[in-house]
């Protein structure tokens, strides 16, 4: 599926992916519903999409933390280094944890233990992943503080998260990551619960340390302008499937899935005059009941009776990119302006 | 930190002052006065009456009596218990350290065990052993104290013969004993009272560490802690429990109320020498000073441990410690 | 109690399990219909709440359904302390009455005492923590502070002390003593409610519209309060039940030759050795009863509980 120009194998590769949660009764939520997927050594792939749209239980997935009454379907096959992470034992997956592949998430303040010091849990990684001592565990916690950014380092490891700023506790987050130099980082909406100014900085440590480490991330966001600055290849998910994928100045500069074109008008630009942003209209549907045919149609501007009973399959549009979008069968039926009528009028 | 906790031991003692006032007008409210019980027979004296009363300052007007007995209460005097024959401060003296011990061993008990089985029933959530442990626990919850003590004492006592009857000690052994003889002997008997209260409150406490746990079990951090690679023993014990742990401290406060209620109960039953027994028997003998001395000193028992529970927990958090 | 009050009940409790059993298994519709479906699909509370009604049933027809007279002493030679038989099915006590009688008649006296206590309950802590609530400020704090006042003397030593100095009291007497010592809780939760719903929407939209502060209060603001309060009295009742059956096992409850739970087990507690029926089952019936209420409580908690999405 992918046409990606690196040569050598990939680092993480997901072949049908299919999360569902059986919360009971009949309703079974397909939260994530055949994704597929890679991700090269050293490359930084987006994953955009609304929230609800299974970003986040894709990530949760690749490191099997989905809990009940959430399960990873049989037939989904998440290859990692060569070893397929879904059929490894409990202490197996631990070891890859938090040491090969690394999560960050959202919120710093939350994602943090409020009762340890932040040294503490960074230095916990350590212990839980070599035979460090204590000692060596909390030497290599400052250590790691100090590459992330983090002035006086040595005082800030014995704080606790509710004394450290917003954008010093993504640090420390980070510092956690990185600990043991995974192969993969994983970083759940980064940067979001964060302001303009320590999102930019937030997103340059990660650049960074990417090529320090040489590791590859995977961006979780649903912010089209994170991922222009710091992403080679994105990937739009909607409603449980991937939509779209394509380099990111393709991604940009033609974008063909309409959902993608709704979160482009959607992202405010620099020299823009609208006073107000375009919204897709509607929201995304329940993962107990998407819709047939196209998971878009009752959304989209373009849609025409086909939508609403085939499924688009994934066509491929140019190199490197594809689209979940009967329009790449039909592409007269596209007529511009697409998401103007959605548009309030100011 | 010491601010706050200023604050809680001046809302303590506004507290234990309203208490003191409300068993004051207790006292004066009911029918006949505190010494009525022992001397308003007709076999007693005008004179001896008369006596007394002004000895005791109730013929004075309200309000010169609730000083006085604001003046008593702060000195720690509650007034003379005619049954004893003593003033009741020294008859509480000598059964209050036996209910503190009772109540003590019953704390410790009752949370080892209750975080205990909140902490199995958490991890096993939604399974048939939390089920089975929840109905087991609420059994134990919906249990009147005073029956299950009768229970035990059947059971363990007279059926099994596996604890004393009744008592502090061997009434007939215990001078032959020697030191450490005594010590057994004395713990011996504790058990089965001790293990009372403990069942009782620990049930209360399992329920609430519970669902304390699964509270935290649903935050971010613990995901975090998973995505660390840490073993599930080590997200429960160290990362949930911890945090669990805050809100039960709570508890401790909450706990004490219920145990100083429950000891009345679990020391009639078992004989047990202690605060308990002694305001039973004050129903029977009518000693009201002593009954309005248990009343206040319970309170009192009860706002030192909420105060007690507040510093812990300061002490515990971090983000109240450091505030 | 007249009887037909306990008909009465047991009647429309009757009606109430009907009702939710016949309720929709859909997820939409009021919230009312909601809570009533899923108290329905919570088997354990469900449960409990047949054993309740049944209880009231058996309270109700205690006259028709004991074997004996519950106070009848018909022959205190022969026929005391038999241990439990085809004829007495509990035993008899130390006056040759039948234990399981007095059971029945028992369940008159406690749960009636139990569910007019709460009723007093109800209606001085949710008037209590409503006011509060709504006015807030200065008379807020002072009210909060004489409720951990309330809340700091130990009830059950507070009742003992009260009940001994005004001894004997009558039954209505007791209570209203049980009723006045058991509102705390209740306000606490209603006051939270009310001071979370007054800045709500619909609130200050009823007021800007010109509505009284009463009708506020009465409209808006008590339809709201209502589940955390059905909680707090289900729950309640199981705690009055144990409180009574502990003050009558002292003597200064329920005084014979009333049977109540409680004043049957304090009469075979000194003889618990070798006349272990006269104090085991009214214990247990004590026992089933709390925890039948106890479990309807958690149900109707979860099942109220909007957020409560917890399988």
């Amino acid at each position: 599926m992918t046409s990606t120009p690196a040569a050598s194998a990939p680092l993480l590769s997901i072949r049908d992916l299919s999360t569902w949660f059986h919360t009971g009764g009949r309703s079974v939520a397909r939260a994530v519903d055949g994704v597929s997927f890679d991700v090269m050594p050293h490359e930084t792939v987006g994953l955009v999409g609304e929230s609800g749209c299974g970003k986040s239980v894709t990530s949760l997935s690749i490191l099997r933390l989905i809990e009940r009454p959430g399960r990873i379907e049989p037939g989904s096959r998440i290859d990692f280094e060569g070893r397929d992470l879904l059929s490894l034992d409990d202490r197996a997956i631990r070891a890859i944890r938090g040491n090969r592949i690394s999560m960050i998430f959202q919120e710093p303040m939350t994602s943090l233990n409020p009762v340890f010091t932040v040294g503490d849990q960074i230095a916990e990684v350590a212990r839980v992943h070599s035979t460090a001592s204590r000692r060596e565990a909390w030497e290599r916690a400052v250590d790691m503080l100090q590459q992330v950014g983090v002035p006086a380092p040595a005082d800030r490891a014995r704080e606790y998260p509710h004394q450290l700023s917003g954008g010093l506790r993504q640090r420390a987050m980070i510092a956690m990551a990185l600990m043991m130099h995974p192969a993969l980082l994983i970083a759940d909406e980064p940067t979001t619960a964060l302001d303009v100014t320590i999102q930019a900085q937030i997103l340059e440590l990660l650049a960074e340390l990417q090529t320090r480490v040489g590791m590859s991330i995977l961006l979780i966001t649903h912010d089209l302008g994170v991922i222009a600055e710091s992403a080679t290849r994105v990937l739009v998910m909607y409603a449980g499937q991937i939509v779209e994928e394509a380099p990111v100045r393709t991604l940009f500069d033609a974008a063909h899935h309409p959902y993608t074109e709704g979160l482009l008008s959607a992202m405010p630009r620099l020299g823009d005059r609208r006073e107000r942003l375009t919204v897709i209209p509607g929201t995304v549907p329940s993962p107990t009941q998407w819709p047939a045919g196209c998971r878009f149609h009752d959304r989209c501007a373009y849609a025409w009776d086909r939508c609403r009973t085939d499924a688009p399959p994934l066509y491929q549009i140019g190199a490197g990119h594809v689209s979940r979008c009967h329009l790449a069968a039909e592409p007269a039926r596209r007529r511009a302006p697409a998401f103007a009528a959605a548009a309030p009028a100011s | 930190m010491a601010r706050l906790l200023l604050r809680r031991a001046i809302h303590g003692a506004l507290i234990i002052w309203l208490v003191a006032t409300a068993t004051f007008f207790l006292l004066h409210l009911a029918p006949g006065d505190p010494i009525a019980a022992s001397l308003d027979s007709p076999l007693t004296p005008p004179v001896v009456r008369t006596h007394y009363r002004h000895e005791y300052g109730l013929d004075q007007p309200l309000s010169v009596q609730y000083g006085r007995w604001l003046v008593m209460m702060a000195h720690g005097d509650f007034g003379f218990s005619f049954p004893h024959r003593r003033p009741v401060s020294s008859v509480i003296a000598s059964a209050l350290p036996n209910t503190l011990l009772l109540m003590g061993v019953a704390l410790l008990l009752s949370f080892v065990a209750g975080i205990a089985l909140g902490l199995i029933q958490a991890r096993h959530r939604g399974r048939p052993l939390d089920w089975g442990l929840g109905l087991g626990s609420l059994f134990f919850y919906s249990m009147p104290d005073f029956w299950l003590a009768l229970m035990l004492l059947f059971l363990f006592a007279f059926v099994w013969h596996v604890f004393p009857v009744t008592g502090m000690f061997d009434p007939v052994m215990y001078p032959y004993y020697g030191f450490w003889q005594r010590v057994g002997d004395r713990l011996w008997h504790l058990v089965l009272p001790a293990c009372t209260l403990a069942l009782l409150s620990a049930a209360a406490i399992a329920r609430f560490q519970r669902a304390a746990l699964l509270d935290v079990a649903g935050e971010d951090f613990v995901l975090t802690a998973r995505a660390k690679g840490v073993s599930e023993r080590g997200v429960w014990l160290h990362h949930v429990l911890r945090n669990a742990l805050l809100p039960v401290i709570t508890l401790f406060g909450l706990a004490l109320p219920v145990l100083l209620g429950g000891s009345v109960f679990v020391e009639k039953v078992f004989s047990w020498p202690g605060m308990g027994l002694l305001t039973v028997e004050a129903i029977g003998t009518r000693d009201y000073p002593l009954l309005c001395a248990a009343v206040v000193i319970a309170s009192v028992l009860v706002i030192g441990g909420s105060f007690v529970a507040d510093a812990l927990y300061a002490v515990v958090d971090p983000r109240v410690r450091l505030e | 109690m007249h009887p037909l009050v306990w008909i009465a009940a047991a009647v429309l409790t009757t009606l109430a399990c009907g009702a939710i059993a016949r309720a929709g298994d859909g997820d939409s519709g009021s919230p009312w219909r909601i809570a009533l479906t899923r108290l329905r699909d919570n088997h354990a509370a469900f449960a409990a709440l047949c054993v309740i009604v049944a209880l009231l049933i058996v309270a109700a027809l205690a006259p028709w359904l004991a074997p004996y007279s519950p106070i009848a002493q018909p022959d205190i030679v022969r026929l005391k302390n038999l241990p439990p038989s085809l004829a007495h099915p509990f035993g008899t006590d130390f006056a040759s009455r039948d234990v399981f009688s007095r059971a029945l008649y028992g369940a008159r006296v406690s749960l009636s005492v139990a569910l007019l206590a709460i009723v007093v309950s109800a209606s001085v802590g949710t008037a209590y923590g409503a006011i509060a609530g709504y006015v807030g400020g200065r008379i807020d704090t002072l009210m909060m502070r004489l409720i951990d006042a309330g809340l700091s003397v130990p009830r059950i030593l507070l009742l003992i002390a009260v009940l001994a100095l005004w001894a004997p009291v009558p039954l209505p007497v007791l209570v209203l003593l049980l009723g006045l010592t058991g509102w705390f809780g209740v306000s606490r939760v209603v006051r939270a409610q009310v001071l979370s719903l007054r800045e709500r929407d619909m609130v200050v939209a009823a007021r800007a519209l010109g509505a009284s502060d009463r009708e506020i209060l009465w409209r808006h603001i008590l339809p709201n309060v209502l589940s955390p309060v059905i909680v707090s009295i289900t729950l309640g009742i199981a705690n009055v039940l144990i409180v009574e059956a502990g003050l009558s096992y002292l003597g200064v409850g329920v005084r014979p030759p009333s049977a109540s739970w409680g004043n049957m087990i304090l009469d075979g507690a000194d003889e618990i050795a070798s006349l272990w029926w006269i104090s085991t089952f009214p214990g247990l019936a004590i026992v089933v009863t709390v925890m039948a209420f106890n479990l309807l409580g958690d149900g109707l908690r979860d099942a109220l509980d909007p957020r409560q999405v917890d399988g």
